[in-house]
């Protein structure tokens, strides 16, 4: 240590002043340089593929300069933030920041896969002469959502008995007479049963004992009428214009369906989103100023209108980003010769907007609070199992 | 399940079953951010079986002691999001209520 500084005092009488290294004034410490920085946080999406995608986890990944890179929980309290852009009975679209990409995938794979729902698994046809098979016409019955909360029932497994805690019975029975035109069976024709199921179940053995109440395929104990959520809001799919079948003249569909919990992961009719999905906030900076001619170009190119024009005085024009949370990264900005050393497309790598789009069992944000409590289960889950 | 020597207790591989990525990814997460651990992965031996394999190295600590506590980091870093989200949706829902009723 000490030579080096004797060299560098010897060298100033002859040369400008070298300053040695640790001394150099623009970086605090405990902080990266601003490219390391860049690096760290963002993505960049050149024209060819997106660059530096995936996150610097490791705790020791910065500790040559200096730098702790591991998150504490207290910095995660402090840096997490949700913010609610939208919110309706069906939709949800929520920014997060301060998550990372693994918990923000995390989320989504459960809202889609592992959340419960009811959906219509057993179909028992009386009678069928539609075009439409049994099987089809099942398969169709199951896709329908319905409007109910998963929470007030219970899985049924192989042995159980289907009772009123665990499912939900439907009957379908709809009749074209002959002579009339073409009808379409709508969704509102599935009525709820809450007392079970009507179609009595054929014993092998003799009826002698008449005096005990007809078997039926579910055994219900009271009706579902008289339990306190379902007394004013009827058990119903959630649209009543979903178009089941269509039946000719003389065609008649007689059918019981019955209900189940289940998850995504079995069958993708027990999902309860449409569809949910996060991407990164688009961030969108421009290297040098843009004027004149080239601002008109560029903001004639943008297909979302992300830029915009500002005149800054004697007639002259600069190109300025307005809106660049609505840029899809189409990349039609850096193509052509040139352009990406005018405009860089970046994502900022942990602010997520999350969109979910529910199916009507239960409304997205708290679709969104369930999926957490799952995630937490699974902890749970595993801590349990290594003590 | 885990796998490791019974001389040495700071590395060892964690079978677990019935899991996938949603939930070994975010344990890596946040075994990775836990400056005692010198190495940690997850792999999913076959795809039809759920079934992930999660690999643990530290500096010194017992590996079962780590995961444990990663999953607690994880378990309160869900916790903080759910109250967060809550919090947001409530003042979101007062606000638009106010607007309405402005209107």
């Amino acid at each position: 240590m000490t030579t080096e500084s004797e060299d560098s005092e010897s060298m100033e009488e002859q040369r400008t002043p070298k300053i040695p290294v640790w001394d150099l004034p623009d970086l605090p410490t405990g902080k990266l340089p601003p490219h390391l920085e860049l690096q760290r946080t963002r993505v960049l999406c050149t024209f060819d593929a997106p660059t530096h995608t995936e996150k610097i986890q490791s705790s020791g990944a910065y500790a040559s300069m200096g730098v702790d890179n591991s998150m504490q929980f207290e910095e995660f309290r402090n840096k997490f933030r949700v913010e609610v852009i939208r919110l309706t009975e069906d939709d949800l679209e929520v920014d997060m920041i301060g998550i990372d990409a693994s918990l923000a995938n995390a989320f989504r794979r459960i809202l889609i896969a592992e959340l419960p729902t009811m959906a219509i698994e057993k179909v028992l046809v009386a009678n069928n002469t539609s075009v439409i098979q049994d099987e089809v016409l099942a398969h169709r019955l199951g896709l329908i959502p319905l409007k109910v909360d998963p929470r007030l029932f219970d899985y049924i497994s192989e042995n159980d008995e289907p009772n009123e805690k665990n499912t939900i019975v439907f009957k379908l029975h709809v009749r074209c007479e002959r002579g009339s035109a073409r009808i379409k069976v709508k969704s509102d024709e599935l009525k709820w049963l809450p007392k079970g199921s009507e179609f009595v179940l054929n014993s092998e053995k003799s009826t002698a004992d008449s005096t005990s109440k007809t078997k039926t395929y579910t055994s219900f104990s009271c009706s579902q009428d008289s339990l306190p959520e379902f007394s004013n809001n009827p058990i119903a799919p959630k649209h009543d214009d979903i178009i089941i079948a269509k039946l000719g003249p003389g065609q008649e569909i007689e059918l019981e369906a019955h209900a189940v919990k289940g998850m995504g992961k079995v069958h993708a009719k027990w999902s309860p989103v449409a569809t949910t999905w996060y991407r990164m906030l688009p961030e969108v900076v421009l290297l040098q100023d843009i004027e004149d001619e080239k601002a008109e170009e560029l903001v004639k190119k943008c297909p979302v209108k992300v830029f915009d024009i500002e005149d800054i005085g004697k007639g002259r024009k600069k190109a300025t980003v307005a809106r660049p949370r609505s840029c899809t990264l189409c990349r039609e900005c850096i193509r052509g010769d040139d352009w990406d050393k005018y405009v860089s497309l970046r994502r900022v790598k942990d602010h997520f907007i999350f969109t979910i789009e529910s199916t009507g069992a239960l409304p997205p944000e708290e679709l969104f609070v369930e999926a957490v409590k799952i995630l937490e289960d699974k902890c749970m889950r595993v801590i349990s199992e290594l003590s | 399940m885990e796998l490791g020597s019974l001389q040495d207790n700071s590395q060892a591989t964690f079978s677990l079953t019935d899991e996938d990525h949603t939930l070994a990814n975010s344990l890596r997460f946040t075994l990775n951010q836990d400056p005692r651990v010198s190495f940690c992965g997850y792999s999913i031996p076959h795809p039809s079986d759920a079934r992930v394999n999660i690999r643990v190295q530290t500096t010194g600590d017992s590996a079962r002691e780590v995961l444990k506590d990663s999953c607690q980091d994880l378990m309160l870093m869900c916790e903080h999001v759910r109250s967060t989200f809550d919090q947001a949706i409530l003042e979101f829902k007062s606000k638009d209520g106010l607007k309405s009723m402005k209107i």
